[in-house]
């Protein structure tokens, strides 16, 4: 997937909605370059469980570095359908491939309105660039 | 003052490179009706000698088993303490040091701690120990809250045979907290596994056991371990190290998650503390573990070597979502077991547990004669065992022992109603079979009680 | 000297067959084991500990003791930690077998010596707090910390109006937070100012009927005192809160200013830190507590009382547990008594005079270190500190490139261990220095020359330091990637 083709959350987890099966919507969702930069040296990731209901802006998985802990949270409402369950034992595919093989979760939308509380790429990275001043 | 560099002139050689006129000038910042305006009201100053003269005063008014024999255990015991675990206690480099947060200048002390948990491991049959934590009824109450947070469940499950004190602390640090606690009766001094299995239900995380439990009995531990996980539980299980010497390892009968009072292990008793939270768990386990953990590495030229890990899961980083708020380990305590065990060896162990059970038995057997007391349970027992005082006065029985120089043992009244005319004694490897044969003979000079009386105990 | 050699585990110095200690012969009648124990519950064999000859088992200690820095033999101004010196005559008679060799539950007429001595001990730390009521129990200051806040909850309860919310400032210890969560309570931050003082207006807004108790460290983790105290205090009070102490830095104020002289109700004590228990190489420590009249009831049981001489006896002490509104235990058996009977015995080693001075000179090291040093080590909150201040290395790494971490790592090959860096998390490149007050000139002299060479060092050497200890910069993303936390026959 191409960056410049995702949505943001204010958080730096992207997601990617397109149809999934019986009609409703279906957001892969993963964590920004920009963010895992940040983190460095990842050790550890905790995903959330299948069939948990999230909502827009909860924490649902946890990623940690030696000496820091850091939450993912849901960019969107719905359930989760999927987890990338290779990932906790490839964390370097968060840092190398973040938007394909790096991403973390799929949920089904409950809500496709909240889709507008998220970012385009162009806010998304002048977010990043204000963020690193 | 005796630990004090500085002289007069050192002191105003040091006000002038700071810039101030006096001492007092460097406490400006609290405000002037905050200070205390008199001297502390507390007794002068002693020198060395005075203070070394006064604490012998003080201990010399306290009996201990120097100059009486001790049957004394519930959870504190006098094993012998061989030479080398004071030795390397009391060199400066450990005891002096603290927390390993320089792994270049604390490799000693971190690969002892890895040592430790290896050991702890190997005693136990667990995949992954801690540093330790504060006591056997810390770490009894952190197991408890790792298996709540582990399976989300709200109801923790613990028979009476438990230590009480274990069990009041439990309860303690439930209250604040959304879990309840489900104590089952032990009227036979064991957990029976048909009342475990009532009391367990799908909301159960946990059931936390003791084996050989307060009692000194055996439980029944793998069935009750099995009734455990058939509900979808954890089965938290305190142990005693030393009867590992010859007792099968909570790790191969099923136990998720294992705490101890480690004191048995070249701890003195010091009355009830420092001691040492022993815990161990399932690999599956490691990331709920609470307290310090050290890990094998390597550092920059490729060589072995031992740090601090997984602290995110502690409260210097994850703060209120951490798993516990310790910020220690018994550091020193942990260091003494992991000596204690190297220098006695599987050999050593095993024959500390053989001496233990061996005179337990005789104990028990010897002071149940002549019918003024009995066992209380019919269970097999470790290095403890109840006995009953058909003459119903257990505070004499003690009173009388202790004029002839012999602890008889803890009185079971103040944690049990049902158990007041109850005595628990212990016997360790230490105590010699002249010994227990002198409370025997103590004992033996109050007459029974009426036959009738016996009887309604039988 | 180490011994180059002895790099071993335990388990790799193993040998079948070597060591076991020899224990007496069984001098009652053995019988079966399986008889008398129940075939079910024995193992097969003992457990698989190594098997080590006992002046093996001597060499492997000593040679690794020799790895550590410790107080005993370096400067070691771990900055929060109060490294001060361990006094010998503290262990010696804190060793006495009619002192060490104490179990729980002898009969409190054996115990009248040590009994006498703890409560002498409640009496001075209440003093020496300015509150009345004093608990032992509990087993270190993070302990003490939950230990008061079950108190609180507890006597919130017993009002009729329990609280749900714990406030502590930016610059807390962990062990705040994690505590507050523990007792149950929803745990909300109040910013510092940019001084690293309490910001008041943040307090006043996160103050309302819901807050139990506000928790402060003060002198502060930043060796500031909290000139505003009083007035936290009064607000705090206003809405019916309590304020907790940390008195992780009591070493600073013995003496000199008391908590419940300047608005606490309630405090711990780290008696490992301010009346020099040895650390232990992270442990044991103790947390007792002072508390306010209105608390003592909810303390823990059991606390030492004493019976005044009546009808011919003598005084004597007991345990009381008859306290129906206590919070109960939270721990077994009394306390930590080895680490209170070291706090008793330098207690009276000082007495009222000798505490100050330990203050007073605590404050004087620190000052005159912060004064030697940042010159070229900025100090952001000034040029006065209490027993302990917060240099930033963030000049040096923005300009250079050279961290905290690099000072700390480089000062180890000078021979002193480094302070406390990236604490208070308030300071950025915090480096957090505590001399203590058993310390000369001379060595404090020596720290800061060290500290002035290294900043001037090259980068490139310092990302590199230690050079001189047995290892260097050990890979921690490893260890906590693929953990290894104990010793295994095959990798």
């Amino acid at each position: 997937m191409k960056p410049e083709e995702l949505m943001y959350a204010k958080t730096h987890e992207w997601a990617h909605v397109a149809p999934g099966a019986g009609g409703a919507k279906v957001a892969t969702v993963g964590i920004s370059a920009f963010a895992v930069e940040a983190l460095t040296d990842l050790v550890y990731l905790d995903l959330p469980a299948i069939g948990r209901q999230v909502t827009a802006g909860e924490s649902f998985g946890e990623v940690e570095s030696v000496k820091a802990v850091s939450d993912i949270y849901a960019p969107v409402s719905g359930e989760v359908i999927e987890v990338n369950a290779d990932l906790p034992e490839h964390l370097e595919w968060l840092s190398e491939d973040p938007y394909d093989k790096g991403w973390v979760a799929r949920i089904r939308l409950t809500s496709e309105a909240e889709l507008k509380q998220l970012s385009d790429f162009a806010t998304y990275q002048r977010q990043c660039e204000e963020e690193q001043h | 003052m005796p630990y004090i560099y500085n002289t007069p002139a050192d002191q105003a050689a040091m006000l002038a490179a700071i810039g101030v006129g006096s001492l007092e000038e460097l406490f400006a910042s609290i405000p002037e009706d905050y200070r205390l305006r008199r001297a502390l009201d507390l007794p002068p100053a002693l020198g060395e000698l005075e203070l070394t003269a006064h604490m012998a005063a003080l201990a010399a008014a306290n009996s201990s088993p120097h100059d009486t024999v001790s049957f004394l255990g519930g959870g504190s015991y006098d094993h012998f303490i061989p030479a080398v675990v004071d030795y390397v206690a009391s060199r400066g480099e450990f005891y002096t040091s603290y927390t390993p947060y320089q792994p270049e200048v604390a490799q000693g002390n971190l690969q002892a701690m890895f040592e430790y948990q290896t050991l702890i491991c190997q005693l136990t049959g667990m995949e992954v120990s801690n540093q330790s934590l504060y006591d056997g009824g810390s770490a009894a109450t952190e197991g408890v809250l790792m298996a709540l947070a582990a399976t989300g469940r709200r109801r923790v499950v613990v028979g009476e045979s438990v230590h009480p004190e274990y069990r009041r602390t439990l309860e303690t640090y439930l209250k604040d907290l959304d879990a309840k606690l489900v104590t089952i009766g032990t009227p036979e001094g064991t957990i029976a596994p048909k009342d475990l299995a009532a009391a367990v239900d799908e909301h159960t995380a946990c059931v936390l056991l003791q084996q050989p439990n307060f009692f000194g009995a055996l439980e029944e531990a793998e069935p009750l371990v099995k009734i455990a996980h058939d509900a979808g539980a954890l089965a938290v299980v305190a142990f005693d190290p030393i009867s590992l010497g010859v007792l099968k390892r909570p790790g191969d009968y099923g136990a998720d998650i294992v705490v101890a009072e480690g004191q048995s292990l070249g701890t003195p008793m010091q009355f009830g503390g420092p001691y040492l939270g022993i815990m161990a768990c399932r690999e599956k386990f490691v990331r709920r573990l609470p307290g310090r953990i050290a890990g094998e590495t390597v550092d920059r030229r490729g060589k072995r070597c031992y740090v601090l890990t997984l602290q995110t899961r502690e409260q210097h980083i994850r703060r209120e979502k951490a798993t516990s708020n310790i910020c220690t380990n018994q550091g020193l305590f942990a260091l003494r077991a992991a000596v204690y065990l190297a220098v006695i060896g599987p050999k050593g162990l095993r024959r500390v547990a053989e001496l233990c059970a061996q005179k337990t038995a005789y104990a028990r057997e010897r002071l149940s004669v002549g019918g003024r007391l009995r066992p209380a349970f019919k269970a097999p027992t470790f290095k403890e065992f109840v006995l009953r005082d058909s003459s119903g006065n257990v505070d004499e029985l003690i009173g009388d022992a202790l004029a002839e120089g012999i602890f008889a043992g803890v009185p079971l009244g103040q944690w049990y109603p049902q158990l007041a005319d109850c005595l628990l004694v212990c016997v360790t490897e230490k105590r010699t079979k002249a010994e227990i044969d002198a409370l025997t003979s103590t004992v033996a000079k109050k007459p029974p009680a009426k036959p009738t009386e016996v009887a309604r105990h039988a | 000297m180490r011994n180059e050699r002895a790099t071993q585990l335990l388990f790799e110095l193993s040998h079948p067959g070597r060591g076991g200690a020899v224990l007496p012969a069984c001098d009652v009648p053995e019988r079966p084991l399986a008889e008398l124990l129940g075939a079910q519950h024995l193992a097969a064999g003992p457990p698989p500990l190594p098997e080590l000859a006992e002046p093996e088992v001597v060499r492997h200690y000593a040679n690794l003791s020799t790895l550590n820095m410790s107080v005993d033999t370096h400067f070691y101004p771990l900055g929060s930690c109060t490294m001060k010196y361990n006094s010998k005559r503290n262990e010696r008679v804190a060793g006495m077998p009619g002192i060490v060799d104490l179990h729980p539950y002898q009969p409190e007429s054996t115990l009248q010596g040590l009994l006498a001595l703890l409560y002498e001990l409640q009496c001075y730390l209440a003093e020496i707090a300015g509150l009345p009521a004093v608990s032992l129990q509990p087993a270190a200051g993070a302990h003490g910390e939950l230990t008061a806040l079950m108190v609180a909850a507890a006597y919130f309860r017993d009002q009729g109006r329990p609280r749900t919310k714990v406030l502590a400032p930016d610059s807390a210890h962990g062990t705040n937070p994690a505590s507050a969560a523990m007792a149950g309570f929803d745990f909300v931050t109040v910013r510092s100012t940019p001084a690293g003082f309490v910001d008041l207006a943040d307090l006043e807004a996160k103050l309302d009927d819901q807050v139990a108790v506000f928790m402060i460290t003060n002198p502060s983790t930043l060796g500031l005192f909290e000139h505003g105290m009083r007035e936290i205090a009064r607000r705090v009070h206003d809405c019916g809160g309590l304020i907790y102490l940390d008195g992780a830095n009591m070493n600073a104020i013995l003496g000199i200013a008391r908590p419940g002289d300047f608005g606490a109700d309630m405090m711990h004590y780290n008696p490992h830190k301010t009346f020099s228990g040895p650390h232990g190489g992270g442990g044991p420590g103790a947390g007792p507590i002072a508390v306010a009249a209105r608390l003592a009831p909810y303390l823990p049981t059991p606390v030492v009382e004493r019976v005044e001489a009546a009808g011919g006896l003598p005084p004597r002490y007991r345990l009381a547990y008859d306290r129906p509104k206590s919070i109960g235990r939270v721990r077994s058996f009394f306390g930590n008594t080895g680490v209170l009977v070291r706090a008793y015995a330098y207690i009276r080693t000082h007495g009222p005079e000798g505490l100050r001075r330990v203050a007073e000179n605590a404050v004087l090291n620190a000052n005159y270190l912060l004064s030697q040093v940042k010159d070229f080590l900025p100090v952001p909150q000034g040029d006065r500190c209490t027993h302990e201040f917060v240099a930033s290395a963030a000049k040096l790494k923005a300009e250079r490139g050279i961290s905290a971490m690099d000072i700390a790592k480089r000062l180890l090959d000078f021979g002193f261990h480094a302070p406390t860096v990236y604490f208070p998390l308030t300071v950025k490149e915090a480096v957090m220095i505590e001399p203590t007050e058993t310390e000369s000139r001379e060595t404090l002299d020596a720290f800061a020359a060290a500290l002035r060479t290294i900043v001037a060092e090259s980068p490139e050497l310092l990302h590199k330091a230690p050079h001189t200890t047995p290892v260097s910069r050990p890979d921690e993303v490893r260890a906590a990637r693929q953990p290894v936390l104990r010793w295994t026959a095959i990798k």
